[in-house]
């Protein structure tokens, strides 16, 4: 169990576990930042991640009483051949308080839980096109892995099998 | 991926004056360091200067210093100066190139493009100095 409520004197931000309570904020923020309204994808985000399971982080920053930002990440193992390791696969902030260190906090704290979870290496993934959070990872130190993703159109593939 | 000389240099002058915000460089510092003429170095401080990365100071103590904004300034900033960054279809068509197999190839090396241009693009001079300072602590193998 990972229970987690860190207040940060220097900018005001608290860091803590998400509750239930959290998730119409949670789905507000994202679809400011995606445009997309997904309110199923979030709360099955948050019955996997928010369950306090070990290995499982989904954390939020707290300015006062508002909700600004939420990461959420965990301990995967073996998948793609790589050793265990810390996997950040969302990363939100309010974009009204961007550039006032909030993801660099919850970052930093989600790295820490990674690093007691006894993990050295952290990864993530971003569309290439998605320079804003990509320069943001990268201003953290991260660099590019050994592995590459790939994908197939399957769409393409069935087009090129009926043309031949 | 190989940047042109100009490109190389013109990166290696803008970290080295954002790393010492408060201070003037001379050109002559800069091009002993990175081992370079002084008459290319002063053409790349030029274009520098006209895209306001750099300025001259003039007078005693002169030299040059950063004046462009490092939290936001990329390595795809300052190479477009110099060169442009999408190799591959520039100069117009190459004998082949509209054959089916130049059609595949230019598939291949656009991916190459997109990912060189997706890294550059997202690495500021501050990232660049933060990754200097880490390489520099790291224990010389």
């Amino acid at each position: 169990m990972t229970k987690i409520d860190i207040f940060h004197e220097e900018t005001g931000l608290t860091i803590r576990n998400a509750v239930a309570d959290d998730l119409a904020r949670i789905i507000e923020l994202d679809e400011s930042s995606s445009g997309i309204n997904k309110p199923d994808y979030w709360q099955e985000s948050f019955r996997r991640f928010g369950s306090l399971q070990d290995g499982r982080y989904f954390l939020i920053a707290e300015k006062g009483s508002e909700i600004v930002g939420f990461i959420i990440g965990e301990i995967r193992a073996w998948e793609f051949g790589s050793q265990p390791g810390g996997w950040v696969f969302s990363l939100t902030v309010d974009p009204d308080t961007r550039l006032a260190g909030v993801a660099t906090l919850m970052f930093n704290t989600i790295c820490q839980c990674f690093r007691q979870a006894g993990v050295d290496k952290v990864h993530t993934m971003i569309d290439r096109d998605n320079i804003t959070v990509m320069a943001f990872f990268r201003s953290q130190g991260m660099m590019a892995a050994s592995t590459i993703p790939l994908q197939l159109s399957l769409s393409d593939m069935d087009n090129a099998e009926e043309a031949s | 991926m190989k940047l042109q000389r100009s490109s190389r240099l013109a990166l290696y002058s803008v970290l080295e004056l954002a790393s010492r915000p408060d201070e003037q460089l001379s050109a002559s510092d800069i091009a002993a360091k990175f081992d370079v003429s002084l008459n290319h170095l002063a053409k790349v401080l030029r274009d520098l200067g006209r895209a306001r990365l750099v300025e001259a100071v003039r007078g005693a103590g002169g030299g040059y210093r950063f004046c462009g904004n490092a939290r936001r300034t990329t390595l795809k900033d300052v190479v477009e100066i110099f060169e442009p960054i999408t190799l591959h279809d520039v100069g117009g068509f190459e004998p082949g190139d509209k054959t089916e197999f130049g059609t595949s190839l230019a598939v291949v090396l656009g991916e190459i493009d997109d990912i060189a241009l997706a890294t550059l693009d997202s690495i500021t001079l501050e990232t660049m100095l933060k990754l200097t300072n880490r390489l520099n602590k790291q224990p010389k193998g």
